[in-house]
């Protein structure tokens, strides 16, 4: 990994970082766009994308409500789509090692966007008397410093990540022993119980959805043996 | 006697450049979201434009008072704070009675937050996976799978915060008719049948397609992502499923590692 690639993966990790909450919320920070993104920007793209589909399935049960605590997926799915498209044999545990990877910096993530809204919270707190005076420079700064401090946090923990997940992941590679497609169908039937798992817990509320989502998978099912 | 009669306020009206900018805003009205104001910073940043107008400007009492307001607490989904944003800045310019503005403001929050709950974070972002998953599925490269995935969603997020400003400084403080639209009121549940139907077609063409090296395994995997599934739901959300993924992960990681 060259200094040039890693500080490339750390701007995409700060630019998707900031569209999880901050700005603009267009969802390039979804899985499947960002590990795609750094799949393009590494010339790995179908690796980002295989990266990214199976991170969306995962991601399908996050619901980003307010102030609940959720998976930051921005900046931990630039981190698994560049870890598997730095690898040009990706080996057996290619994508066993980037899902985890990319899975672990989402966990410290969510909690790197609790410390932002703490520290959001501290820089409000300090200018209360000014925005009760109707100070419209105090909101400005308020609202840039937020934005600053979000943009900062995603570089920073995309930088770590990688700095960590790059060799460790390259070592696991290394020692892996379960066959390719044993672990590629690991990793598939976990994100696929997730992924039925938030199906579920999205839609069982809404009245026949369940036979919706049932002639669908038939459909499904089918296009796939016809295939 | 002498009659006195108050001077009319004249509708208000915004430049264009006032709208795009306030538009702009609109995208980083979460910025700054924290636990004690949450959006209220964000709402008074997006209003600030507007409020220049008010006479003396920048500098005014009227545009103080109105930013003081403005940016206290406030909650709502971010998308739809475009409405908030729309009719407190024609409130504002139409000089309501301060406390009628703030009343007007709280209960703004409920229903523009579980709206926009259901309809986007439940129900279109959903839908828009599952597309471009299905478009994976059925073998969409990476261009043609961003294109998809972005361009709709954005269609539907730009289009609501669009719609959020127009309608919001059309009805001013009489917004709330607008908000039994037809779309907002059952738009989540014929989303959320549409993204059942298509959670069904998407699942096993994406699963088909990564699973490619190890199709031979597929009945199993079928299985076992049945088996995690019920176990999920069983669970009530008292384990998230991603944690239980990172946790199986890891634990096959160590396994193949360990074991070799």
């Amino acid at each position: 990994m060259t200094p040039a690639e890693i500080l490339t993966i750390a701007l995409l990790g700060a630019i998707t970082g900031l569209d999880v909450v901050s700005f603009p919320q267009a969802m390039i920070s979804r899985p499947i766009v960002a590990a795609t993104i750094a799949g393009l920007v590494l010339g790995e793209p179908q690796g980002g994308l295989l990266v990214g589909a199976v991170l969306e399935l995962i991601a399908l049960e996050t619901l980003p409500v307010g102030a609940s605590r959720y998976p930051e997926w921005g900046s931990a799915s630039i981190v698994g789509g560049a870890l598997y498209a730095l690898h040009p044999n990706h080996g057996a545990g290619g994508i066993t090692t980037a899902v985890l990877a990319a899975l672990a910096t989402a966990w410290v993530g969510g909690w790197t966007m609790y410390m932002i809204r703490r520290f959001n919270g501290v820089i409000a707190r300090r200018w209360i008397p000014t925005l009760g005076l109707g100070s419209g420079r105090a909101v400005i700064a308020i609202q840039t410093a937020g934005l600053a401090a979000d943009f900062a946090r995603g570089g920073l923990l995309t930088l770590v990540a990688m700095l960590m997940f790059d060799p460790l992941a390259r070592a696991m590679v290394g020692l892996w022993s379960i066959d390719a497609r044993m672990s590629r169908a690991i990793v598939v039937a976990a994100a696929a119980a997730v992924a039925a798992g938030a199906v579920w817990k999205l839609f069982h509320n809404t009245p026949g959805a369940r036979w919706f989502f049932g002639g669908g998978l038939a459909v499904g099912l089918l296009m796939v043996l016809a295939w | 006697m002498v009659a006195t009669t108050a001077t009319p306020i004249p509708t208000p009206t915004l430049s264009a450049f006032t709208w795009i900018e306030i538009f702009i805003r609109q995208l980083a009205v979460q910025a700054s979201w924290n636990y004690e104001l949450l959006l209220g910073t964000g709402i008074g940043f997006c209003l600030e434009p507007a409020l220049r107008s008010l006479p003396g400007g920048r500098e005014g009492e009227a545009y103080r008072a109105a930013m003081a307001r403005q940016s206290a607490y406030f909650n709502a989904h971010p998308y739809l704070t475009a409405v908030a944003v729309g009719s407190l800045a024609r409130a504002e310019l139409e000089r309501a009675p301060a406390g009628q503005i703030e009343r007007f403001r709280t209960a703004l929050c409920g229903p523009l937050g579980s709206v926009g709950d259901r309809l986007v974070w439940a129900g279109w972002l959903p839908f828009c996976s599952l597309i471009a998953l299905a478009a994976y599925g059925l073998g969409a490269g990476p261009v043609a799978v961003l294109l998809i995935f972005l361009g709709l969603y954005n269609v539907g997020h730009i289009g609501l915060r669009v719609w959020g400003l127009r309608v919001g400084w059309k009805h001013g403080m009489r917004v709330a008719a607008a908000l039994a639209n037809p779309v907002l009121r059952h738009g989540p549940n014929y989303i959320a049948r549409a993204a059942a139907l298509l959670a069904g077609i998407a699942l096993p063409l994406a699963l088909d397609r990564i699973i490619e090296p190890g199709r031979a395994l597929l009945g199993g995997v079928l299985l076992a992502a049945v088996g995690g599934a019920v176990l999920l739901t069983q669970l009530h959300g008292r384990v998230e499923g991603w944690r239980i993924a990172l946790g199986v992960l890891a634990a096959s990681a160590l396994y193949s590692v360990v074991a070799r």
